[in-house]
């Protein structure tokens, strides 16, 4: 085959459309009989008290946080580990100091409690 | 060339003739060999999808000290069929107010984004989807769509439970993916390539990267555990505690989906961790019978996945904040330092002969494996000290 990546996205087409196949067949096959009870919220048993919505807790930004920050760490450390054989060693101790930078960083945020789950 | 040696190869040249002897154009004929092993590949995967839902049900049983299904056919075998026809024959209940496109692209987006990963794996030496030379790179990204299906699904689904237990999980699978990017850096440096074939090739003749490299196998059967959204990580999907988490609402097929897809999915990462860590494909005649090698990485996969099967029913489920903690205080800077120390140790002994090489390699993680310990165990005989310390008389 002349490119890899049509292949690729021949695979992602044919991958959505296969689950689809169970859905679809399951929706022609299934009874529908909705009632109002029936279709209401699940929230143990009882009627659901406000909002289904509810306010974002702020921790969760501050992990979204730290993982951006590693994972463009490691975004920036795949080519340097995918040339690691043809590079000086210079080059090796560059990229260990690289990492040693961001590991500083997440003991500043581990000093601070950024990533305490409170 | 015969057919027992390559037989992709065999079969795609003799269905390119028969389809530019039909009148096709050389593109044409070419899109359509690739659709059909494509589906055969898919095909495959979800057969085994339904397969291990058997192997999944008779391994806890086993686990638990009983049978498990053993009704349905010899020994059980054919029990998800009758599992498949309940589900598919469920009422599909839709919560009022949920957001309906959304909804129902959960749970098809998270089959997908396993089934992609089976592009990539290399069955055999000649069997496999395609080569690509990023394939590592393209693994993470096809799995970071099923953290994506599960905040849909969480949102979308109306239920504020639903909400906050998608929230945690995605919290902790992403937080999970930086040691498990880490550690697939790891044989990127022992075999100098992104590319799962080459990766598995540079493992020739018993050189496996689990030898080279043990606590990278481990950090990265940890991480994989953890992105799976598995026991002991599965907080979210407690079945006895928050009732299933992102999928309360989900019935039906769509919940079997979700099921189906966490199964598979493990597997995956059995495979996975069996391409990387444990060889693939290789084995005693595996190079010149292709069809021998499919058969030794499914066994090394099976292997795989029932390490994963033994953790999940042996350790009891881990709170969010032991979870994340455990992550960014032990694994990241545990991968971090197994990462340094690998670069460093290739890069200085990679022209010093094969012995000296995996040697070092070796007594490096054990080293760095054992000082992980002993810093655990000082900061654990700290705190315990802290609060075992004798008391001042007169607190009061």
């Amino acid at each position: 085959m002349q490119s890899p990546w049509l292949y690729i996205g021949l695979f992602l087409l044919v991958g959505i459309i296969i689950p689809i196949i169970p859905i679809a067949f399951s929706a022609l096959v299934a009874p529908k009989k909705p009632n109002p009870i029936k279709q209401s919220t699940y929230e143990c048993g009882i009627e659901t008290v406000g909002d289904s919505w509810v306010q974002f807790k702020a921790q969760y930004y501050v992990f979204a946080l730290i993982f951006l920050i590693f994972d463009v760490e490691t975004v920036f450390l795949f080519p340097w580990a995918l040339a690691i054989n043809a590079l000086p060693f210079f080059a090796v101790a560059e990229g260990v100091l690289f990492i040693l930078i961001l590991i500083a960083g997440l003991s500043f945020a581990w000093r601070k409690g950024m990533i305490e789950w409170v | 060339m015969s057919f027992w040696t390559d037989p992709i190869k065999v079969v795609y040249d003799g269905l390119m003739l028969l389809l530019t002897g039909w009148g096709l154009s050389g593109a044409a004929a070419n899109v359509i060999s690739s659709l059909l092993g494509i589906l055969l590949l898919i095909t495959g995967a979800m057969v085994l999808d339904i397969m291990l839902v058997w192997v999944e049900r008779k391994v806890v049983a086993r686990f638990q000290g009983r049978l498990g299904p053993n009704r349905v056919g010899p020994y059980g075998l054919f029990q998800p069929f009758p599992d498949i026809i309940k589900l598919i024959i469920k009422e599909d209940i839709t919560p009022d107010g949920a957001d309906k496109v959304v909804y129902n692209m959960a749970p098809i987006i998270s089959l997908g984004s396993v089934i992609f990963l089976w592009a990539v794996v290399p069955l055999a030496s000649t069997i496999y989807g395609v080569d690509l030379n990023v394939a590592l790179l393209y693994l993470v990204a096809a799995g970071a769509l099923g953290t994506l299906s599960i905040i849909m699904a969480g949102w979308s689904s109306n239920n504020k439970y639903a909400l906050l237990g998608a929230f945690r999980q995605v919290a902790a699978m992403i937080s999970f993916e930086i040691p498990m990017v880490v550690a697939l850096l790891i044989p990127t440096i022992l075999a100098g390539s992104l590319s799962l074939k080459v990766i598995t090739e540079a493992q020739a003749g018993g050189r496996w990267f689990f030898w080279l490299s043990p606590l990278g196998a481990v950090l990265f059967l940890i991480s994989a555990i953890a992105e799976l959204g598995r026991s002991p990580f599965d907080l979210n999907e407690g079945e006895s505690e928050i009732v299933s988490g992102y999928h309360i609402e989900y019935t039906g097929m769509k919940f079997g989906l979700f099921y189906a897809g966490e199964l598979l999915h493990a597997f995956t990462f059995g495979g996975f961790l069996s391409v990387l860590f444990f060889g693939g494909w290789h084995g005693p005649w595996a190079s010149q019978y292709p069809l021998l090698g499919v058969f030794y990485f499914v066994a090394k996969a099976m292997f795989g996945y029932w390490l994963i099967m033994w953790v999940k029913y042996t350790v009891p489920r881990i709170r969010i904040d032991h979870m994340l903690a455990f992550n960014w205080k032990f694994l990241t800077p545990v991968a971090f330092a197994l990462l340094v120390v690998t670069a460093v140790v290739h890069s200085l002994l990679k022209n010093a002969g094969f012995w000296p090489y995996c040697f070092g390699l070796f007594f490096s993680n054990v080293l760095l494996g054992w000082i992980t310990l002993e810093i655990l165990r000082a900061s654990t005989r700290r705190q315990r000290l802290a609060v075992e310390a004798p008391q001042p008389a007169a607190q009061h």
